[in-house]
């Protein structure tokens, strides 16, 4: 299966891929590691006039520490981001969801911006990254902004970038001593995508007693959706197990999930109970270490 | 600008186990057909061609990837290994070695992709438990069920590698 035609242009530099965006507008696409945008361009899904490819600008990579945020180049791929010593130490929920997403071969060219710019409905990283209270910074030829990521999934396949941005980083802020965060999939048995998924952030006293959290879950709509209802249950609460499980239950509260050929809407509001449970103990787990 | 001058082939150079190759790719060319019908490198296998069976699985950088969703061009300057690289003369890498010794194949379609994800595998863990290599195979599909030859082979490698 062949891609339709079309033009390819190599940037070398985030500014330079910016004025080829400008040069080339609805007809340009910017190219990240091309684990979305190949497959669709293939089944010609998409048919972008012009690539504009972000690999071989350089210091778009790598995982380090600005203050009080992990910094995330938007072009590090899963694996080194499954790999980083920093994400697993800090947030090691985030290296949980990257070390799930696809398999070997694509964790190894799929990036964390490009998966993110994509925004699909059924990905690990947009639901992690909620959890986390990420945030995602978008350079334009003006300057540059920050994204919350509250704000950054405003539909399916559909963002709060504007079409002259770039994705260029990601920042996630380091959790309090005593704070635990974890991630939580059913993937589909046959594509790896996320039928339902949950991810934790749970900052604990050392009394056991929660003191905030945040709850994402995702499959149940067009992007990762705050689970308001179990973060609000457990605040001020003792972190038992039965605790934890009263809490969950209302994850899937005030969600209307779209059924398809696989899970019921019924189904995926149950699964999201079972999931949010398990993200959330594995996140008082840890935060308990 | 003229439709045929848009999409114009590229000049690339891409060193494919070992040997440079300076080439022109139109920019729609799939890494696995660059290698198997301009390269004539037709070792690496498409299966599915939707990123999900792995047959085309390739070392780029020396990581495994599957060159059905790889252009040509995001290869320009890279390192490519592919199962014809692996032998050293007349004398098969031990990955190979395992797959005819533990009978890992059967209709040997998609062997060439497992055994360069089984070699990036036993590159970065020499000593993989049974539960490793079943999760380092979850991108390469095998239709005539050899899993359990397959894993035994790997880890057959294994401990040849080890010595």
């Amino acid at each position: 299966m062949f891609p339709a035609n079309f033009g390819y242009v190599a940037a070398r530099s985030v500014e330079d891929a910016l004025q080829l965006m400008a040069k080339h507008g609805e007809d340009g696409k910017l190219l990240a590691g091309g684990h979305s945008l190949i497959p669709a361009m293939k089944l010609r899904l998409q048919s972008p006039q012009t690539l504009i490819d972000l690999g071989t600008v350089p210091g778009l990579r790598g995982v380090s520490l600005d203050g009080n945020s992990l910094v995330i180049g938007a072009l590090t791929v899963h694996a080194d981001v499954a790999s980083s010593d920093l994400v697993r130490k800090h947030v090691p929920g985030l290296a949980d969801a990257a070390a799930v997403i696809g398999d070997v071969q694509v964790r190894n060219r799929g990036t964390i911006g490009g998966s993110l710019a994509h925004a699909d409905p059924a990905a690990d990283l947009p639901v992690v990254l909620t959890a986390l209270d990420a945030s995602f910074v978008a350079q334009s030829p003006t300057g540059k902004r920050t994204i919350s990521v509250d704000d950054f999934f405003t539909d399916f396949y559909t963002t709060a970038l504007n079409s002259n941005e770039i994705l260029t980083e990601i920042r996630v802020p380091i959790p309090a001593a005593g704070t635990g965060t974890a991630y939580a999939k059913l993937p589909h048995p046959a594509s790896g995508y996320v039928v339902v998924s949950a991810a934790a952030m749970i900052v604990r006293r050392a009394s056991g007693t929660c003191i905030a959290s945040r709850i994402a879950i995702g499959g149940l709509g067009s992007g990762p959706i705050r689970a308001i209802a179990t973060e609000l249950e457990l605040q001020g609460k003792p972190l038992t197990t039965q605790m934890i499980a009263a809490a969950a239950a209302k994850a899937a509260e005030e969600t209307d999930p779209m059924e398809d050929s696989y899970a019921s809407a019924e189904y995926k509001r149950h699964v999201a109970t079972v999931y949010a449970r398990k993200a959330i103990e594995a996140a008082v787990e840890r935060a308990a270490k | 600008m003229a439709a045929e001058a848009q999409y114009a082939a590229l000049p690339v150079s891409i060193t494919v186990n070992g040997v440079k190759h300076d080439a022109l790719v139109e920019p729609r060319t799939l890494l696995v057909y660059f290698l198997r019908e301009q390269l004539e490198l037709t070792g690496t296998h498409v299966g599915c061609d939707t990123s999900q069976c792995g047959a085309c699985t390739v070392h780029l950088n020396g990581r495994a990837v599957k060159s059905c969703t790889v252009l040509a061009v995001q290869a320009n300057g890279a390192e490519v290994k592919t199962i014809e690289g692996l032998a050293d003369g007349d004398n098969f890498h031990p990955v190979q070695e395992g797959f005819r010794e533990k009978h890992g194949l059967q209709c040997g379609y998609c062997t060439p992709g497992m055994i360069m994800t089984a070699v990036h595998l036993l590159e970065a863990n020499p000593n993989p438990s049974d539960d490793e290599i079943k999760h380092a195979l979850e991108g390469n599909l095998c239709r005539c069920t050899g899993y359990v030859n397959i894993v035994e082979s790997i880890r057959w490698a294994a401990s040849k590698m080890k010595g």
